[in-house]
């Protein structure tokens, strides 16, 4: 794999894919064979936005290859404050660290910015675009619990304004995953994702009703439906309230579904579901650490 | 009537460009994706709607003392599919040029998406890939499929 920069899962082939999760298993397996792989890297963390959970997911992973993080800090204590503009941020930066870590309010602003610098930057989400060290770990998830052969997913949720959707119902097309997409009607795709996946051959279904579909996923990716996409509470309760599952719900389905989820949750997977052996979506949350380990080990040279 | 007797309508230029078939009612979009807004004193003469067996209406620009590249050129195609052009010199034509459709044009449509990087005050241009029924941003991936005059970027 190389790759300077890790914009978007779009970039990634299948080949980039698996030696990805491969390096990540090789990783889970033995995470102590690591511990002293970069030991002189340093790190540097740009968050534009808050994001405490992939922060440390990244801050975890940097700091058992070894090496450190150099963290900016929040936007109101930093330059930017003042009015600088992130091509000046990243070109500032770069020359403190080994490589970047971008998260920003904007679509194309990790793109943008990658532009400007020689080291290595990964997105870990530009606005409603990329994320695609979130598309790498559900990718691993998924080829743990039902492996890419004979792949039939069902998305459910705001697809919409989900970006982690986007990225990863485009990933999954590279392992010709059967997709279905289970949503309301005011939040389905939009229109340049779904001409993405018609490019990229995808087969793709959407429903209404997560009933039609269920007996035969192998995985069902449930998303947040949020309050702000609909104009009134009561419309939002009323069709939110369709797109949650219960352990009850989950009887329908085959006995080795496995249910993920990005986290964090409000009530669209009640909590009897994490009893079962359904429920995948911590252990997804886990892997966010070995995943971005491989993906830093790699694009720091550590295939090499 | 043909197409050639129609451009003597507008007046002769000695040097620049002549860009004719243009469809109907496009030609100050022609000029505002050229950048063209006459505070360079070149005089430039524009004539809307005239009758062509082409095109039905047509419009024809004249610009005075600028040559349009083929770089240039291939961004009309973006609103001018059918235009041709003619480089003049000396009152004749030495070069006739067809627009191909760009692969990429920078720097000349706003992204309409008001959350995409490049409409920040950042110092990159904006940049989209030209596909078959529309344009999309490079960086935010927005699809502009209908009016695309309405997106020229103001100079
Ligand atoms: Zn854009």
């Amino acid at each position: 794999m190389r790759h300077d920069h890790i914009i978007s899962a779009k970039q990634l082939s299948r080949g980039d894919i698996e030696t990805v999760l491969d390096h990540a298993a090789d990783i889970a397996a033995d995470p102590g064979a690591f511990a002293d792989r970069h030991s002189d890297t340093l790190l540097g963390m740009l968050f534009f936005e808050p994001s405490t959970r992939t922060k440390m997911s990244f801050t975890t992973a940097m700091k058992r290859l070894g090496g450190d993080i150099v963290d900016m800090g929040s936007v109101e204590s930093s330059s930017v404050k003042k009015g600088e503009s992130l091509a000046d941020t990243v070109r500032v930066v770069e020359g403190y660290t080994d490589a970047l870590v971008l998260r920003h309010p904007m679509e194309g602003s990790a793109k943008m910015a990658s532009e400007f610098v020689d080291v290595p930057l990964v997105n870990a989400g530009d606005g409603a675009g990329q994320h695609p060290t979130q598309t790498l770990l559900d990718l691993y998830t998924i080829r743990e619990n039902a492996g890419f052969d004979d792949l039939t997913i069902g998305i459910m949720g705001d697809l919409k304004y989900g970006r982690t959707v986007h990225s990863l119902a485009h990933a999954l097309t590279t392992v010709d995953a059967r997709q279905h997409f289970i949503s309301p009607e005011s939040l389905q795709l939009p229109r340049s994702v779904r001409y993405d996946l018609h490019e990229a051959g995808a087969g793709i279904r959407e429903h209404t009703e997560l009933d039609e579909v269920l007996p035969e996923l192998d995985v069902l990716y449930v998303t947040r439906i949020q309050a702000e996409r609909f104009p009134d509470e009561s419309e939002y309760r009323e069709v939110a309230g369709q797109y949650q599952i219960d352990a009850e719900t989950l009887e329908a389905a085959k006995d080795d579904l496995t249910v993920m989820h990005p986290l964090p949750r409000v009530d669209e997977i009640a909590h009897d579901v994490d009893e079962t052996t359904h429920a995948k979506y911590f252990q997804q949350a886990h892997n966010g650490v070995p995943v971005r380990m491989a993906l830093l080990d790699l694009m720091l040279g550590g295939d090499q | 009537m043909s197409d050639n007797d129609q451009q003597l309508r507008v007046s002769k230029i000695r040097n620049g460009t002549v860009i004719d078939h243009i469809a109907g009612g496009q030609a100050l979009n022609v000029l505002a994706i050229l950048g063209i807004d006459g505070t360079s004193g070149d005089s430039v003469s524009v004539a809307m709607n005239m009758p062509s067996d082409r095109l039905g209406h047509k419009d024809v620009v004249k610009v005075e003392g600028r040559e349009l590249s083929q770089d240039e050129v291939d961004v009309l195609s973006l609103i001018a599919p059918a235009a041709t052009i003619n480089i003049i010199r000396d009152y004749d034509v030495i070069e006739k040029r067809r627009v191909e459709r760009p692969a990429v044009v920078e720097g000349v449509l706003e992204c309409p998406n008001h959350n995409c990087i490049t409409t920040e005050d950042e110092p990159v241009a904006s940049r989209f890939a030209v596909g078959d029924d529309g344009v999309r941003c490079e960086y935010c991936d927005t699809i502009i499929r209908d009016n695309l005059p309405a997106h020229i970027l103001a100079e």
